[in-house]
């Protein structure tokens, strides 16, 4: 079912941005339960391209996975003739969560309540009952099958990266993405992939600000001290920040060995960043292993709303984030490796998800950062964060990593989305 | 060793375990291992789907030593207490020398404000072998049915 904006849809709570060009959020952008409710419905059911699964997860005719986009549970699966179908894992009748595995095989999706019985294709295909016994009870003589299915929503799937829309008035998946999305996906799957496992974290905090420290540069290798003191990525290093034209993605991109050691070591320790002289026992694990022909070893790619792409080294990932009201989310990462990798490589690999996840060694810091500015800003709602790393006014891509103007992308396409712009708002 | 003996040692093994990550003495929980030991903290979703990505692999004690220095000095997680529950542990012979130990394991984590949660539920399935006098950990294999982790895994399980 459309899902439009009319008259009767609730008004955005009204937000004083004090600055246009976002260099300024108030706290309770972060907190605010009624902000909340309509980003499920503006954002998340709107005009946007959710990230739903991996093709390799559902590989043959059956294969289901059930997901969360925003809040609202999804089923994924690929039907007989191979195509794929995602629709909202809630039964048209009363409303009970129709497949309750995560995961698995099926021919059809059943509701253990009354045994009301979809198709692959999400369209009602059995209802018991349904002219009732013996000349009596039944629905209704009047009662449309054809008007009872799960509601579905509109798939597309580049380069076997599956998305969904609840609206069917949308610009195609690679218009979304745009030239330089595309392109990074192109780069992560040329070859088929493997599948190598999940990893799952449940953060106490607001999504959006997890939206925002995936945009964030500057904190790379000041909260991640792995990341400086082992030499994986340091802001000394050639890298950037690269949008879409309108600044709702954002790739972040560096590269091993473009820096110089004594530069690199003078100035963190000017501002008295950790330097130590630590070294690894078994360097083995932080070796970046060339494998894009492009020397970037490190790339954070956001994609509005809900997909991070991740590229660690060798460690490669999707996360997926999900909302669990306004002050928890969590992040599904399906960590991958590709079928022709040797034994080696995927030793490699297994040994670098040690960079990733709730215990990644590059990576655990950001919920407690999440945490604590969630807790510390939870009574403050006229204040504000203030974001003008790399300057304010004109939200543009650049090629250093002192800043964190996507995270004002970000902000400009959610406020855009909302409804919520200020005046003169800069997009 | 005779059985009863081995049990001894294994229920030693586990109390010196938990004692020492609760108490915060993590270079002495390293004493516990094998040079050759292997420690992995698996979800359990993964291992039934027969998937090998772990939220924590180290083969050998030098990894699991890079692990516990890079906890000391590079990351930065949430100040807490860890607290473990752990049932009797079943002790049987391994084929291939040793013994198997497992058991399951609950972990309450407290914050410095006072406020617990049981922050990890799931089982041991263990591998143990004498090494001089001293039983130790050649293999640490932790199955986490809280793969959903809260927050964040920094200490070990």
């Amino acid at each position: 079912m459309e899902q439009k904006l009319t008259a009767d849809s609730p008004a955005a709570p009204e937000v004083r941005w004090p600055r246009p060009d976002y260099s300024r959020v108030p706290y309770r952008l972060y907190h605010d339960r009624a902000l909340y409710e309509l980003e499920q419905e503006r954002i998340f059911k709107g005009p946007v391209w959710n990230y739903v699964a991996l093709e390799a997860e559902i590989p043959n005719p059956g294969d289901f996975r059930t997901r969360t986009l925003g809040e609202t549970p999804v089923i994924v699966n690929r039907a007989q003739d191979g195509s794929i179908h995602a629709m909202v894992n809630r039964c048209a009748h009363r409303g009970a969560l129709v497949r309750r595995e995560t995961r698995g095989n099926a021919k059809d999706h059943t509701c253990i309540y009354h045994k009301w019985c979809y198709g692959l294709d999400g369209g009602l295909i059995g209802v018991p009952f349904r002219r009732g016994l013996r000349g009596q009870g039944g629905m209704a003589p009047d009662f449309d099958t054809a008007e009872h299915g799960l509601q579905r929503l509109r798939v597309e799937s580049y380069r076997g990266v599956i998305f969904a829309s609840f609206r069917r008035e949308l610009e195609p998946l690679a218009d979304y993405l745009g030239p330089v999305f595309t392109r990074h996906i192109d780069r992560l799957f040329a070859k088929p992939i493997r599948i190598l496992g999940y990893q799952r974290q449940r953060i106490m905090g607001n999504w959006k600000q997890y939206a925002e420290n995936t945009r964030d540069t500057y904190h790379g290798s000041l909260l991640h001290e792995f990341q400086s003191t082992f030499g994986l990525s340091r802001v000394t290093q050639t890298g950037g920040v690269t949008m879409d034209a309108r600044h709702r993605h954002n790739l972040a991109w560096s590269k091993l060995g473009t820096d110089d050691e004594a530069e690199f070591s003078a100035l963190y320790k000017d501002n008295k960043v950790h330097d130590s002289k630590l070294r690894l026992e078994e360097p083995s694990m932080v070796k970046f292993h060339r494998e894009f022909g492009d020397g970037t070893s490190l790339a954070i790619c956001s994609i509005f709303p809900n997909l991070t792409l991740l590229q660690i080294s060798n460690s490669l990932g999707a996360r997926q984030l999900r909302t669990f009201g306004p002050d928890e989310f969590e992040l599904v990462f399906t960590l991958f490796g590709y079928e022709g990798d040797s034994e080696e490589m995927t030793r490699h690999r297994l040994a670098q998800a040690n960079f990733v996840g709730p215990a990644g060694l590059v990576s655990m810091e950001d919920g407690e950062a999440i945490e604590i500015t969630h807790r510390a800003s939870a009574g403050e709602r006229e204040a504000c964060s203030v974001i003008e790393m790399g300057g304010g006014g004109e939200i543009q891509s650049l090629e250093h990593r002192v800043n964190d103007v996507p995270v004002r992308g970000f902000w400009s396409y959610y406020a855009e989305l909302m409804g919520i712009e200020p005046e003169g708002a800069v997009r | 060793m005779s059985a009863a003996s081995i049990a001894e040692a294994a229920a030693e093994l586990m109390d010196e375990y938990v004692e020492r990550i609760d108490s915060d003495r993590l270079e002495e929980w390293l004493d516990l291992f094998t040079e050759d030991a292997s420690y992995q903290v698996l979800p359990r979703e993964n291992l039934e789907q027969g998937l090998p990505a772990s939220l924590m692999l180290c083969t050998g004690k030098k990894m699991l030593r890079d692990r516990i220095v890079s906890l000391r000095n590079a990351n930065l997680y949430n100040p807490h207490y860890d607290r473990h529950l752990v049932s009797g542990a079943r002790v049987r012979p391994d084929p291939d020398g040793g013994w198997q130990l497992s058991a399951n394991y609950a972990v309450y984590q407290t914050t410095h404000e006072g406020q617990s949660r049981l922050f990890s539920v799931g089982a041991y399935r263990d591998q143990v072998r004498m090494e001089g006098a001293r039983l130790l950990f050649s293999k640490k294999l932790v199955i986490v049915d809280t793969f959903a982790v809260p927050s964040m895994l920094a200490t070990p399980l």
